[in-house]
Order: structure tokens, then C-alpha cells, then sequence
């Protein structure tokens, strides 16, 4: 049937259903689909902690987001258009967010009396009308999938589980979306077993021909590509982006790359990513808990390797002795803290901002350690490298912050020029630099105070380091009282003049008058950007500014704050940075804050900065 | 692809813990004087450690190493103020991590000869974890683990190797916990290199360190080390001319394991369970003697020794209980490494970041 063609600019597409029912890797394709078209985009998957939550519950439903469209997209979308539920538990836990008048795509097959009623449903929600304000498409996924895989020589079991395939191949066909990447994807996964490759690839196709073929879908879709710079485009997770920028850092620095590491949820897949790379002279280390690894890490960048080591809250808590000898060792170490809910195991796969006070304070003595946060999902990478910089430079462990959203969320990522990337240059002791000829592991470079790095295996300079309070100079054990108040001073201040090496914080006030001030870290940029872009188009005034780096901040932020009559930081924890400027710079900031696990609302953070303008105005 | 990897180290790196390490040749010998640090030395008049330094110091130049590609990590603790008084590179980093922080240096250079100096605090309460792991991965580092049986930086709190029932600050009425017999943790965590020896005995001890070092892979060796403050007089028995002959069972490779006034004592095995038993030479003959066989793949068999220890302190065997080959896990990681470029080719971060589903926009 000839069917109708629609141009959207923009389209939110949510997959839930069982843990099992491969809802990430269809989101994932379905992604990479849309990429490849040029569509500008943000993903965010939410899955259960528990690998295989019992089937058809509630807390056993995993989904995936996706927000694309023909211009600059800044968040994975705060209602979804479109939900694609493939039981009922996946209907029940996602319906709520649903745009009203959205679409909904069930698999009827599953809405069986014991499904709706593991889920509470006493009634059956596709007839008993309280679907009424949806456009709802009755699909019989399972059974459709089944048919279409007649004749093939797999079990029924292993024919029911392509249907996330056919659901893939019907959302393709809807959205116009290019499948050449798709089957060749699946070409790659099941090379080895000719018979799934076979099912999934009918399944894919015979989705996209129901699409065509059934009067259930009228319309089909279009969005058209976004402009982008020009440039070559991937698409890349945050985990992703995370461990190729520490790859790229460690190219520049000239420095082969260690990782010590414990795997922790969600921090894993910097480490299995890394892994991969031995090629590259990668070298990662599974230690047999999270202290061996940042142990393992500082060793190596004793040993002059560029020492990181990946982990989350529960991981930095145990690494925290010796994030404390690598300060007083003042040797670099990059630590990656992947954020989650806390307190204690908290929400293992859920997202929060919760850890900056622990990254910034949680050590004994006085401790600093730089701390930088990502902002989106490719800005990891860029991340990194300003970590190694710093690292390298100030021979000093720094924290990169990112979080569960950045993690597995994706956006499409303008694949830098390797040689254009900066060139962080790193040189090592190697002649004695006392007066008498004797090496002086803590005589300091006079505009860094960064000490030498002597690495083992250099004649003359061999000497002694560790972690009790050192004579400035010679390194030799010091209890003088007023050494340590100097070596206290001047790791502190080794710290603050790394202020003088990064950009100023940049605001974005395109009306040039507004009189509240946005002011974000780390992943909350999307939401509030997008926030202040609706607010701007509605007629409201408010300037936007975003930190990256945490400790130092830059040297004009509190010029910066002082400039406005009311600061608003939205924060997923209770106030944490709101914390740091308020005792930092007396500027009384106003914080907003969520810690549900998932990033808030642009539309949430619009109400809230409107009323706020409101407010400032009539004051 | 573990087969490549295991052969390749097995033809490639030779069995010594000093391979790739480089030497300072001929011409240019160090002494004693080489390796002795600027820093006053600041343990208590007559601990033990006095010893094992001399002859560690002693000992050192005669493997011919550049001092500047030997790395000492230690702990906390008194025996970790090891690193110091050596002038090597040394880091004396934070309570037990040392193993930790070792192997990190172990994997990234094999140009390095890595030395772990740790206590029985550091190295079996506090670190337990790490020691056991840098054995099992058989990592190429020597331990001496300085065992006084006792906490001496802390001023005299037992510790996990103290006898049950010993009295201190913090166990008035008695320790109740099981001591650890190191050697027998050791052997417990997959060692490949497991030793024992006296700080008294500089000969015994410079015999152990040398085949420590020399030995591929994680080397163990207890060093009893006498606290004359806390714990003096803990190893008397092994030191006193009275007792000593009665007590230590000196363990040397291919020879009748004996001891006693003219050897007169000697380890045999029970006909039935097939047990180690102590017996009398004169009853059995030398020919039922076991002969000691460090190379013994079973580590059954050194750990059946290690059990011969009568607590507190009485009969006790030292040397070398086992030293078997194994790969390490820092041969086999570079191994990989040079096994994916060798393989793959060197990577090319271009080609790695375009991935598989890149787009152009002009």
C-alpha cells in the first residue's frame, strides 16, 4: 500500500521490556542507524542492577532511549513520542512518561492474564481504554516473528528472541532509517553461528516489510540529517570516549598507558575497553581490589607510565589512602571516578553528582587533588587529555569525573585529527640538579612547583620517597614544624596555580541581560542547556555557564558570580558545588537539586529558572 | 594463544629473576658502600634489622646490578623504613600496599630488579589481600617479609604471627587469635619461591636472598627478625648454642633432610599415610631419609614441611622450601602485548576512533 510521508524535526523513542529481551542492543542499532543518516542525537539506557531480574516484573525491565533530530539535540528528551513496550511491565513502568497523544508499539503476544498480573494489572490496559489518550499499535511481535522464522533450523525459544529484531526492523522501516549497518553488525556478531544470523537478519526484514504491508501504520517518517560542522562522525558513549581520550592523552604524552583497575558497575567498560588495546602497548591489570589498583597505577607512574586508574564512589572511598601518598609523593595519576547513587552500594547502574565532596575533601590532611568533570558523553575524551595534561604537568593525581549517564549514553562525536589533539610534552629528570651535584627529588620548578620525575633506571638520581612529611628540596624525612606548614602551603598552592593554565569560565548570555545565572558541572550541561534554550525562545532572560574544572575553578569564576543578582546550581545531589562557591566566594547560590537516578528535565529546570526570573524581576 | 604466550616467555626470558635487568660490568664494581644511603639509621640499639640490612647491603653488589635499576618498596611499619638506607630508588608508601604498588612497577619495567620490604603487620594483617595475589599472579618481585612476631612501630600490640595467648597492651589477658605460619600462607597463595631465614645468619641469609633474587616470579622469604624492645628473645631458641642444633632444620636442595647433634635426627616418611615423620637416624638409616627437593612440583610437599614449625618457637626448618618454575604474569602481560602487535600490527588511533559506523559531513 502506498503510504503517507511525514517530516518530523524531532522524535523521542523509548524500548522497555525484560532485561532479556535485548532492549539496549536494539536501542543501540537503532542509534547507530540514525547516526549514520546524520541525525543529531542523545541516547540514555536505564537496566536493573541484577543481570537477569525475574522475567516480566517490574524491576526487571530495561530500557532505551533515543532522541534525534534534524538540529542540535542537547539531551536524550524529557517525554519519549513514541514508547515500544514488549510486555506489560515495560508498558506499566514507562507509560507515565509517555507524551500524551504519543504512540504506543505493544507486543500483544505478551499481554497474557499471568503477565498482567505479575504487574499488578487487573485489567487488560490494551482494552480497557486507559490507553485512550495514545495512538496505540497492537502488534503480535512474538508470534509475527515466529511465522516469519518457519522453516529455520532453530529452536522456538531461539526463533521468540529475535523479535527484538523484528521490533528493529519495523521501527526502521517507520523512521526511514538506513539498515545496511544493522545487517552487516549482525553479519560480524553471529559470523560463527550461520543458523541466528540467518533468524535474525529474517526477523530484521520481515519487521521492516510488516511496516510496509500492514494498514496498522499509515505514515511513515522522516527526520532529516542535523547540520554539523563539518568533519568526520561517530557515534561514542561516554565509557567509550573515556578510555580512547586516556589512550590519546598517553600517544601525546609519549607515555605508555597503565591501567589499574576493580571492576564496579559503571565503570567496567573503561576497563574491558582499554583491554582491548594491547596493540596500542596498553597494559590494564585487574587488580584484586580496588586499593591494588590505584596501587598498581601509582607504581607505574613511579615507573614513568601514565598511571590511571577507573572506578565508582563505592571504589574511590577504598583508593583514598593512596590518592593521599600520591599527593605527597607528587607523582601524576589520573583517577577516574564513573559517578552512581550513592550512599554505600546505592544505586549501581543509576546516575548521580554525588561524589564531588568526596573526590574533593575525602582524604585525611590537608589533600588537594585537581578535579575535572565531563559534560556530555564525547567530552569525555576531551576530558582525559586535560587530565593527563594537568597530571603530567603539576606531577600531581587529578580526578575526572564523569557519571552513569555519560557512561552509557551516546551522541554522535566529531572525530578529532590525532595530530591536532594538544601536544602535552613530558620530560623526565635525568642529571642531578643540587648545587653539589646531588639530586634533589623536590626541588620545584619555579612557575608549576612541580617536583622532577625521576624514574627508576636513571643514573645518579637515585633516591628515597614516600609518605611521611619530606624536607622541600632534598625529599629527606622531616618532623621541622615549619617545613610542614610550607609543604602543606605549597601542595596547595601547587594546586591553585594550575588556575593559570585553563581557560576562563565562559558565559552564554546571548541577550546580554540577564540577570540569573545557570551554573552546571558534569552531565546536568544537556538539561540545562536545553533549558535555557526554551526559556530564551519564550522571551526569558538567563545566562548559562558551565564548570569543567572543579578544583582550581577558573580565575574570573567569581567575578563571574558576582555579576549576577541570582546564581542557580542545578546539581543531581544536595548541593555539593553550591557548597564549594558559597564558602569559596560569599556569593549565596541557590541550589536546585534531584537525586532520582536519572538526569533531571529540561522542562523541570525551565519551570523552576522561570519562576526564579520572575522573581528576580520583581524584586 | 596461551600457548604462544607461555613459550614464548619460556625461550625468550630465561629462568632469572635478574634477566633484562642490566648490569653494571666489568670495571666499574659497586660495594657496600654503594648501596648505603646518606639517611641516619634510626631503629632501636640492637633490632634485628641492623642485621638483615648489613646484609642486604653486603649482599647486593655482588649481583652486579646498576643500583640505579633496583627499586625497594616497603610498607609501614619498622621494617619499612628498610628502603631509606639503601641507595637505590626506594618508596616507602602506606600500610600493606606495598606488593600493590610493586607490581605495578614490575609490569611496566623489566629493566627493574623490584623488592618488597614488609613486616608481619604489613604483609599478613593489613595487606594480607595484596601479598596473597602478588604470589598467586607469580609477579617478578622479591618479598622479605621481617617477621618479629610482633607490632613494634605501635609500641607492642600482637601481632597475626604471635603466639596464641600472648600477653600485650591491647591483649591483657591473652591473644586468642591462630598465628599464620607465613610459610605456610605463602605456599596457600600459589608461591613459587618460598624461604626462610634467620637475621642471625648472615651466611643462610645471603644464600636465601641470592636465590630470591636469582629465582623468576614472586620470591617469598620470612626473615625471623628479632624486636629487642616488644618481643626480645623470640627466636632464642634458634640462636642459643644450647638449643640451636636441636631446633633448626636447615633445608638444603638434594640433600637427606637431618638435623640434631650429628644429624642425628632426620625427616622420613610414615610407610602408611605416606606423612612426614621426624625420625631417628640410627634407628632407620640415612637411605630412609627424605631428600629435600626444592623443585617439587607438589606444593603438598613444602607446605607438609612448613608444618614441621612447633609453636611458639621450637623446631622450625629454614632455606629454601620451594622454587619451581611458573610464568610470571608480567612476562606473560608484555607478552601480550608484543603478541597483539607482532599479530595485529601497532595500533592506529585514527583507524580505532573511526570504528566501524563513521560519517562524513562536508
Amino acid at each position: 500500500m502506498l503510504k503517507q510521508t511525514q517530516q518530523l524535526h524531532r522524535v523521542v523513542i523509548r524500548l522497555a521490556g525484560d532485561s532479556g529481551d535485548g532492549m539496549q542492543l536494539t536501542g543501540d542499532r537503532f542509534t547507530a542507524e540514525s547516526a549514520v543518516l546524520g541525525n543529531d542525537l542523545s541516547t540514555l539506557p536505564n537496566y536493573p542492577a541484577e543481570i537477569r531480574a525475574p522475567a516480566g516484573t517490574l524491576p526487571g525491565v530495561s530500557s532505551f532511549q533515543v532522541h534525534f533530530a534534524d538540529h542540535d539535540v542537547l539531551t536524550p528528551g524529557d517525554a519519549p513520542d513514541v514508547l515500544v513496550a514488549m510486555n506489560p511491565a515495560g508498558l506499566k513502568a514507562n507509560l507515565r512518561d509517555l507524551r500524551h497523544g504519543g504512540d504506543v508499539i505493544v507486543d500483544t503476544d505478551e499481554f497474557t492474564k499471568r503477565n498482567l498480573a505479575r504487574v499488578g494489572y487487573e485489567t487488560n490496559p490494551l482494552e480497557d481504554g486507559s490507553l485512550d489518550g495514545y495512538q496505540v499499535h497492537k502488534v503480535a511481535l512474538t508470534s509475527l516473528t515466529v511465522a516469519a522464522l518457519e522453516g529455520h533450523e532453530i529452536t522456538k525459544k531461539e526463533a521468540e528472541r529475535a523479535k527484538n529484531m523484528f521490533a528493529l526492523g519495523l521501527l526502521s522501516w517507520l523512521y526511514s532509517r538506513p539498515v545496511e549497518g544493522t545487517e552487516a553488525f549482525l553479519r560480524a556478531k553471529f559470523a560463527a553461528r550461520p543458523e541466528i544470523l540467518d533468524a535474525n537478519l529474517t526477523a530484521f526484514r520481515a519487521g521492516w516489510s510488516y511496516g510496509e504491508t500492514t494498514e496498522d501504520f499509515a505514515v511513515i517518517y522522516q527526520v532529516q540529517p542535523a547540520p554539523m560542522p563539518p568533519g568526520t562522525y561517530r557515534n561514542i558513549n561516554g565509557n567509550t570516549a573515556l578510555a580512547y581520550g586516556l589512550m590519546a592523552a598517553a600517544a601525546r604524552c609519549g607515555l605508555p598507558l597503565f591501567l589499574g583497575s576493580y571492576p564496579i558497575t559503571p565503570a567496567s567498560d573503561v576497563l574491558h575497553e582499554l583491554s582491548k588495546h594491547k596493540r596500542f602497548g596498553v597494559l590494564t591489570f585487574q587488580a584484586e581490589d580496588e586499593i591494588a589498583g590505584v596501587g598498581a597505577a601509582l607504581g607505574a607512574s613511579y615507573a614513568g607510565a601514565l598511571g590511571v586508574t577507573t572506578t565508582s564512589g563505592p571504589g574511590v572511598a577504598l583508593k583514598t589512602e593512596t590518592i593521599g601518598l600520591a599527593v605527597t609523593l607528587e607523582l601524576p595519576l589520573i583517577i577516574c571516578d564513573v559517578q552512581r547513587g550513592g550512599p554505600s552500594t546505592g544505586l549501581p547502574t543509576k546516575t548521580e553528582q554525588a561524589d564531588l565532596l568526596q573526590v574533593m575533601y575525602g582524604r585525611n590532611g590537608e589533600a588537594p587533588v585537581p578535579v575535572l568533570a565531563a559534560r556530555s558523553p564525547a567530552d569525555c575524551f576531551d576530558v582525559a587529555i586535560e587530565a593527563a595534561r594537568i597530571a603530567t604537568a603539576y606531577r600531581t593525581p587529578v580526578f575526572v569525573l564523569t557519571d552513569g549517564y555519560l557512561a552509557n549514553g551516546s551522541e554522535p562525536w566529531r572525530i578529532p585529527v590525532i595530530e591536532e589533539l594538544p601536544a602535552l610534552q613530558v620530560s623526565f629528570a635525568t642529571e642531578p640538579n643540587g648545587a653539589n651535584g646531588e639530586f634533589l627529588p623536590y626541588l620545584r620548578d619555579p612557575q608549576t612547583l612541580a617536583r622532577p620525575w625521576a624514574v627508576p633506571g636513571t643514573p645518579g638520581l637515585e633516591h628515597r620517597i614516600g609518605g611521611i612529611e619530606k624536607a622541600d628540596g632534598s625529599g629527606n624525612i622531616s618532623y621541622d614544624p615549619a617545613n610542614h606548614d610550607h609543604m602543606v602551603r605549597v601542595r596547595a598552592e601547587k594546586v591553585e596555580r594550575i588556575a593559570e593554565s585553563i581557560p576562563p569560565l565562559e558565559v552564554a548570555d546571548p541577550d546580554g541581560d540577564a540577570r540569573v545565572l545557570v551554573l552546571g558541572w558534569g552531565s546536568t550541561y544537556g538539561p540545562i542547556a536545553a533549558a535555557c534554550r526554551n526559556l530564551r525562545e519564550e522571551g526569558v532572560h538567563v545566562a548559562q555557564a558551565h564548570l569543567r574544572h572543579l578544583n582550581p575553578f577558573p580565575s574570573n569564576t567569581g567575578e563571574v558570580l558576582s555579576r549576577y543578582d541570582r546564581v542557580v546550581v542545578p546539581e543531581m545531589n544536595l548541593g555539593q558545588l553550591s557548597l564549594m562557591l558559597r564558602a569559596r566566594y560569599l556569593v549565596d547560590v541557590a541550589g536546585f537539586n534531584r537525586v532520582r537516578g536519572l538526569p533531571f528535565t529540561s522542562t523541570e529546570l525551565a519551570d523552576h529558572l522561570r519562576t526564579v526570573v520572575k522573581e528576580v524581576a520583581g524584586a | 594463544m596461551t600457548g604462544t604466550t607461555i613459550s614464548a616467555v619460556e625461550a625468550g626470558l630465561g629462568p632469572s629473576g635478574l634477566y633484562g635487568v642490566p648490569l653494571v660490568g666489568e670495571g666499574h664494581p659497586l660495594g657496600k658502600k654503594d648501596f648505603t644511603s646518606d639517611q641516619e639509621v634510626r631503629w632501636c640499639p640492637g633490632c634485628g634489622d641492623y642485621a638483615v640490612l648489613a646484609a642486604v647491603q653486603s649482599f647486593l653488589p655482588e649481583l652486579g646490578l646498576r643500583r640505579e635499576n633496583i627499586v625497594f618498596v616497603s610498607g609501614i611499619g619498622c621494617s619499612s623504613r628498610f628502603p631509606y638506607y639503601l641507595d637505590t630508588y626506594g618508596m616507602h608508601s602506606i600500610h600493606g600496599r606495598a606488593p600493590a604498588i610493586a607490581s605495578g612497577i614490575a609490569v611496566s619495567r623489566p629493566d627493574l630488579s623490584v623488592w618488597v620490604v614488609t613486616g608481619d603487620g604489613d604483609a599478613l594483617s593489613i595487606g594480607g589481600n595484596h601479598i596473597a595475589h602478588a604470589l598467586r599472579r607469580n609477579i617478578n618481585i622479591t618479598i622479605l617479609l621481617f617477621n618479629n612476631r610482633i607490632y613494634g612501630l605501635t609500641k607492642g600490640q600482637y601481632s597475626p604471627t604471635s603466639e596464641a595467648g600472648k600477653i600485650t597492651k591491647s591483649t591483657p589477658m591473652g591473644s586468642l587469635d591462630t598465628p599464620f605460619n607465613p610459610v605456610s600462607f605463602a605456599i596457600g597463595s600459589e608461591a613459587t619461591f618460598v624461604a626462610r631465614a634467620l637475621d642471625s645468619d648472615r651466611k643462610q641469609l645471603t644464600a636465601v636472598l641470592r636465590a630470591a633474587a636469582e629465582h623468576r616470579g614472586a620470591s617469598f622469604v620470612e626473615i625471623y627478625q628479632n624486636c629487642p624492645i616488644f618481643n626480645d628473645g623470640a627466636f632464642d631458641p634458634l640462636k642459643s648454642p644450647d638449643t640451636r642444633d636441636e631446633q633448626m632444620i636447615r633445608l638444603e636442595h638434594g640433600q637427606p633432610i637431618r638435623w640434631g647433634e650429628q644429624g642425628r635426627h632426620g625427616l622420613g616418611r610414615d610407610p602408611r599415610s605416606g606423612q612426614l615423620v621426624s625420625v631417628e637416624v640410627a634407628d632407620v638409616g640415612e637411605e630412609a631419609l627424605v631428600v629435600h627437593d626444592d623443585h617439587n612440583e607438589d606444593p603438598a610437599y613444602a607446605f607438609a614441611l612448613s608444618r614441621l614449625s612447633d609453636p611458639p618457637i621450637g623446631r622450625t626448618p629454614v632455606g629454601v622450601f620451594r622454587s619451581v618454575r611458573r610464568p610470571t604474569y608480567d612476562d606473560m602481560a608484555r607478552e601480550q602485548v608484543a603478541h597483539a602487535q607482532s599479530t595485529q600490527g601497532p595500533g592506529d588511533l585514527a583507524q580505532l576512533f573511526a570504528g566501524k559506523d563513521s560519517w562524513t559531513v562536508d
